[in-house]
C-alpha cells in the first residue's frame, strides 16, 4: 500500500511533473549568475521549465495517441453506432468522440456521413462535442497539472455533458434543421484504408510534427502569460475575479472563453499559474472547456451544415453544460485538491 | 486512372493536392486528377474525413496529408 502511494507520487511529480527538469533549469541558471530568487530569474526559470514539459508531454501523448486512433477511423466509429439505439447510442457515440482524431476540417464531412447514415440528430452531436472537449491528450496533461482525481472527474463529466447535450437535442426533434442536401444524401458505405504497422507510425509521427508546429506558439505565449501570472500580478486581483470572493467567476470564464480559440496545450500553463494564484478550480477548467470545445472557426464552418436555430441550440447546450461544470468542481474543490 | 482529392478547402487538402500532382509527375502516369470540394458532392461520395485520396473510386487514404513517395506507393 505505502509502496503504491510512493510510486503514484512519483509518477505525478517526476515524470508528468518533471520536477526534476525543473531543479536542473535551477542549476543551471543560478550557474551562470542569475539568481532564480529575484522576479525575473524566477520568471525565466518558469518560462524554459514550463515550455520544455509541455513540448516533452505533447510529443509523446500526440504519438501514442494517434497510433491508437488510427485504429478508430470515422468509417468504423459508423458502422459501430449504427448497432446500438437510445442513450446507449449517445454514450458510445461520446465515448468514440474522445478517440477519434479531430480536425475542424473533417467536422462536416464527418457530421454529414453520420446524417446521411441515419443515426440520429443526438448521437452526431455526442459526438461532435465530446471530439474537441475530452480527449486521451487532455486527459494525461490534466493529470500532470491536477491530479488524477480531477483529470478522470473533468472526462466524466465531459463525457456526461455530451450525452446528455445530444440527448436533449434529439428530444427537441430539431432534425429538420439540418441543411437539406444532407438529409437528402443517400448512405454510402466506403471502406477504410487499411493500414500497416508502418503506415501507423508514421502518421503518429507526421501528427507529432503537423500539431506540434501548430500549436508550440500557443504554448509560448501560454508560458509567456503563465510566467507573468505567476510572478508579477498580484494573488489579489486574481482571487477577486477568479476566486472564491466571486460567484460569477465561472459566468466570466465561459463568456470569455468561447469565442476564443486556443490549443488546450497553451491553455494549461495560464490554468497552472491561476490556480496557484487562488484562482478557483472549477472557474478554470470552465475556462479550458469552453476555449476547446466551442471557436469561431469551427461554428463557422458547423453553419453550413445546419441552420441558425439548431447552431443556436448546439451553442447554448454546450455553454450551460460547461457552466455547470464549472461551479460543481468550484464547489467540490476542497475534497479534491 | 481516375484520381479524386477530396476536401471542403482547408490548407491541409491544398497540401494533398500538391503532393498527389508531384507524385504523378514523378512517375510519369497519365492520370485525370480532380478537386472535390463540393460539400454536396463530399456527401454523395460517402467520405467522412478531409483531405482524403479517392483511387478509381476506392478510398486509399482517410483523413491526412499523405506524402508523395506514399501516393507513388499507392498509385503502384
Amino acid at each position: 500500500m505505502e509502496f503504491l502511494k510512493t510510486f503514484g507520487e512519483f509518477l505525478q511529480n517526476q515524470i508528468l511533473g518533471m520536477k526534476w527538469l525543473n531543479k536542473i533549469i535551477g542549476n543551471g541558471l543560478s550557474a551562470v549568475g542569475l539568481d532564480i530568487s529575484t522576479r525575473v530569474g524566477g520568471s525565466v526559470q518558469f518560462f524554459i521549465y514550463d515550455v520544455i514539459k509541455i513540448t516533452v508531454l505533447l510529443c509523446v501523448l500526440i504519438f501514442v495517441i494517434s497510433y491508437i486512433q488510427s485504429y478508430f477511423p470515422p468509417e468504423r466509429s459508423r458502422r459501430i453506432l449504427g448497432r446500438f439505439h437510445g442513450i446507449g447510442a449517445n454514450i458510445i457515440s461520446a465515448l468514440l468522440g474522445t478517440v477519434t482524431p479531430f480536425c475542424s476540417c473533417s467536422s462536416i464531412p464527418l457530421f454529414m456521413g453520420f446524417t446521411s447514415a441515419g443515426l440520429p440528430l443526438g448521437v452526431t452531436f455526442s459526438f461532435l462535442i465530446s471530439s474537441p472537449m475530452v480527449d486521451l491528450g487532455s486527459l494525461v496533461l490534466l493529470m500532470s497539472i491536477f491530479g488524477a482525481k480531477i483529470a478522470v472527474l473533468y472526462v466524466i463529466l465531459g463525457l456526461f455533458v455530451a450525452v446528455v447535450g445530444g440527448s436533449l437535442i434529439e428530444k427537441m426533434h430539431m432534425e429538420e434543421y439540418v441543411e437539406e442536401f444532407i438529409r437528402n444524401a443517400g448512405r454510402v458505405d466506403l471502406e477504410s484504408p487499411e493500414l500497416t504497422m508502418n503506415d501507423r507510425l508514421v502518421y503518429a509521427k507526421d501528427q507529432v510534427a503537423s500539431t506540434f508546429k501548430k500549436v508550440f506558439p500557443y504554448i509560448l505565449v501560454g508560458v509567456g502569460i503563465g510566467a507573468i501570472i505567476h510572478n508579477w500580478i498580484p494573488e489579489q486581483w486574481i482571487q477577486t475575479a477568479l476566486g472564491s470572493k466571486n460567484p460569477f467567476g465561472v459566468f466570466l470564464a465561459v463568456l470569455v472563453g468561447v469565442p476564443m480559440y486556443a490549443d488546450i496545450f497553451g491553455t494549461i500553463p495560464v490554468a497552472e499559474a491561476l490556480l496557484a494564484k487562488g484562482a478557483q478550480l472549477g472557474t478554470i477548467l470552465s475556462f479550458m472547456m469552453a476555449v476547446t470545445t466551442l471557436s469561431l472557426p469551427s461554428m463557422i464552418m458547423l453553419r453550413k451544415a445546419v441552420k441558425p436555430k439548431l447552431l443556436g441550440v448546439f451553442i447554448g447546450i454546450c455553454m450551460i453544460g460547461i457552466v455547470l461544470v464549472g461551479y460543481f468542481f468550484n464547489v467540490f474543490q476542497y475534497l479534491l485538491i | 486512372m481516375n484520381i479524386k482529392v477530396i476536401g471542403a478547402g482547408c490548407e491541409n487538402c491544398s497540401k494533398l493536392y500538391d503532393h498527389v500532382l508531384e507524385a504523378i509527375n514523378e512517375i510519369g502516369c497519365e492520370a485525370e486528377v480532380e478537386r472535390v470540394d463540393d460539400l454536396l458532392e463530399i456527401v454523395k461520395l460517402g467520405v467522412m474525413t478531409a483531405p482524403s485520396l479517392m483511387v478509381d473510386g476506392k478510398l486509399v487514404v482517410s483523413g491526412r496529408v499523405a506524402k508523395k513517395n506514399e501516393i507513388i506507393r499507392l498509385l503502384r
